[in-house]
């Protein structure tokens, strides 16, 4: 197995994490974290991909830049929300499926 | 080198970012997953660098480890303030499991599976474009369209974080209110930061036309000598509506507009540079957009504007 | 292979320079409060980065490379100087309120 493939290989466990920290965690800053980890494996599965050939693909490191700077202000966005939410609420936690009426 | 040391340093690099992930999404107490969060960026960055893609880890060591780091500390401190950091052990841990291994399950087969895409050739198109860094051309050339709608996405990410603001709180300074002492050290530490980083900043985005760097990454280098200084109490965290903040924000976008427009009239198309054109034209939206870049970054992070409570940041 | 007085030179001191974060790592995870932590890791790590900067000096081709060197230097020490300070002072003040 080459270097690539091991990068390429921790980018598609990344992903893994991200999912399994979005869906099990009730604390909405710790989803936050899950969607930043999604993204930036998915960077890291692409950018691998595009670094088959010598030399590296501009192409996809332009969009990943793109990604990653549309990945933050979607967490500036995410994080504002949940700080409303606590300050309404306080609490950072969406509501039970039990609780709701 | 030889070549089994190579893969002796990325298997050490990957599992270093497994386990700092794992950490982070895992970890007891969002204070610790937060500060995990942060320490995989870096590696993350060390990693595009091993890659060869300098520009991105450029990218994720100052957006992806640095600013999404400041963002989510100071998330934190705005939920211990509000008394909300409890955080309920992971639930349907099994399903939620399950989900990540089968996705990354698929990823792996695709790896192994997929053939090489066909690439597209470059070397024409760049030799028209009148710079030397092949992502730069990409981003303000090639794919200019992306960069201007991704340019007003991030306007919008401030205007609709704007409106998360209480009524009663709207004409109140953006962000927490920070408090720095006079004299102490971060009073220092902020006047002596901000002309290295206005330096370093300026020179990316200008040594982004041909090397490394480019307007997001100086740009948000530039965000950041803003928020040291706001956090310093060098300047003032700006109330919403101040003119001179709105005239920075809009200046970026509306520059690749104007430019975008410009080149029907001489000839090209919409946002399509003539190659007599393309370096100037590809400088001057580069210029004006790490402007838009830096402030707009600065106050997503900042935060909408709220009623200064006296808490520390 | 090392070839020549400054492959060793760097090897050597790049060597003494790991050295430092090794033990300021240790430091980190053994010391028992904040305080001695960090003291652990500011002046451990500060040291240890000099090193690993002079190591890296040797392979420079001109001054501009050892002029930039020595900035990442100057500005990582600025910086973590004055984290540890602010560090120190927010875990004053939470034990004070505790």
């Amino acid at each position: 197995m080459s270097g690539l493939s091991v990068l390429a290989l921790t980018g598609a466990g990344l992903i893994g994490l991200g999912i399994y920290g979005l869906l099990a965690h009730a604390q909405l800053l710790r989803r936050v974290i899950g969607f930043n980890l999604v993204g930036s494996g998915l960077f890291l599965f692409f950018g691998a991909a595009g670094a088959r050939e010598m030399p590296v693909d501009p192409i996809p490191q332009a969009l990943i830049i793109t990604g990653i700077v549309v990945a933050f202000a979607a967490s500036a966005l995410a994080v504002a929300l949940i700080t409303a939410l606590a300050r309404a609420t306080g609490r950072a936690t969406l509501p039970e499926e039990s609780e709701r009426s | 080198m030889t070549l089994a040391l190579d893969l002796g340093l990325d298997l050490a690099f990957g599992a270093l970012i497994l386990a700092t992930a794992l950490a982070a999404v895992a970890g007891q107490g969002l204070f610790r997953a937060v500060v995990f969060f942060i320490t995989y960026g870096l590696l993350l960055a060390l990693v595009w660098a091993r890659l060869g893609a300098y520009d991105v880890a450029l990218a994720e060591g100052v957006i992806g480890a640095g600013l999404t780091g400041v963002l989510l500390l100071m998330a934190q401190g705005r939920l211990r303030r509000a008394d909300a950091l409890a955080d309920p052990p992971a639930r349907g841990k099994l399903a939620a499991a399950l989900a990540g291994a089968s996705v990354t399950a698929a990823l792996v087969w695709a790896w192994f599976t997929l053939p090489l895409p066909q690439r597209i050739d470059l070397d024409a198109p760049m030799a028209a474009s009148g710079v030397e860094n092949p992502v730069t051309a990409v981003l303000l050339n090639f794919r200019a369209w992306d960069t201007l709608l991704e340019s007003i996405v991030l306007l919008a990410a401030l205007v609709g974080l704007w409106m998360l603001a209480r009524d009663a709180e709207w004409r109140a300074p953006l962000g927490p209110g920070f408090h720095a002492r006079a004299g102490g050290v971060l009073s220092v530490f902020g006047r002596l930061l901000p002309p290295v980083g206005l330096i370093y900043g300026v020179w990316l985005v200008w040594a982004g036309a041909d090397q490394t760097g480019g307007a997001f990454q100086g740009g948000t280098v530039l965000a950041a000598v803003i928020l040291v200084a706001m956090m310093a109490g060098l300047a003032r965290a700006p109330r919403v509506g101040a003119p001179a903040w709105h005239a920075a924000l809009a200046f970026g976008p509306g520059v690749f507009l104007l430019a975008g427009i410009a080149m029907i009239a001489v000839g090209g198309g919409f946002l399509t540079l003539p190659p007599e054109f393309a370096k100037p034209v590809t400088v001057t939206i580069e210029a004006a957009l790490t402007l838009s870049i830096a402030v707009t970054l600065a106050l997503l992070v900042v935060g909408p504007p709220e009623q200064q409570n006296g808490g520390g940041t | 292979m090392p070839e020549g007085l400054a492959d060793i030179a760097t090897i050597v001191l790049t060597g003494i320079g790991l050295v430092f974060f090794l033990a300021g790592t240790v430091g980190l995870i053994r010391f028992p409060d904040v305080f001695s932590r960090l003291h652990a890791l500011t002046k451990a790590d500060n040291l240890g980065l000099g090193f690993i900067v002079l190591g890296a000096g040797f392979q420079a081709d001109d001054w501009t490379q050892l002029a930039k060197l020595g900035l990442i230097w100057a500005l990582a020490l600025l910086a973590a100087g004055t984290v540890a300070q602010l560090v120190a002072r927010a875990a004053l003040r939470q034990e004070g309120r505790e």
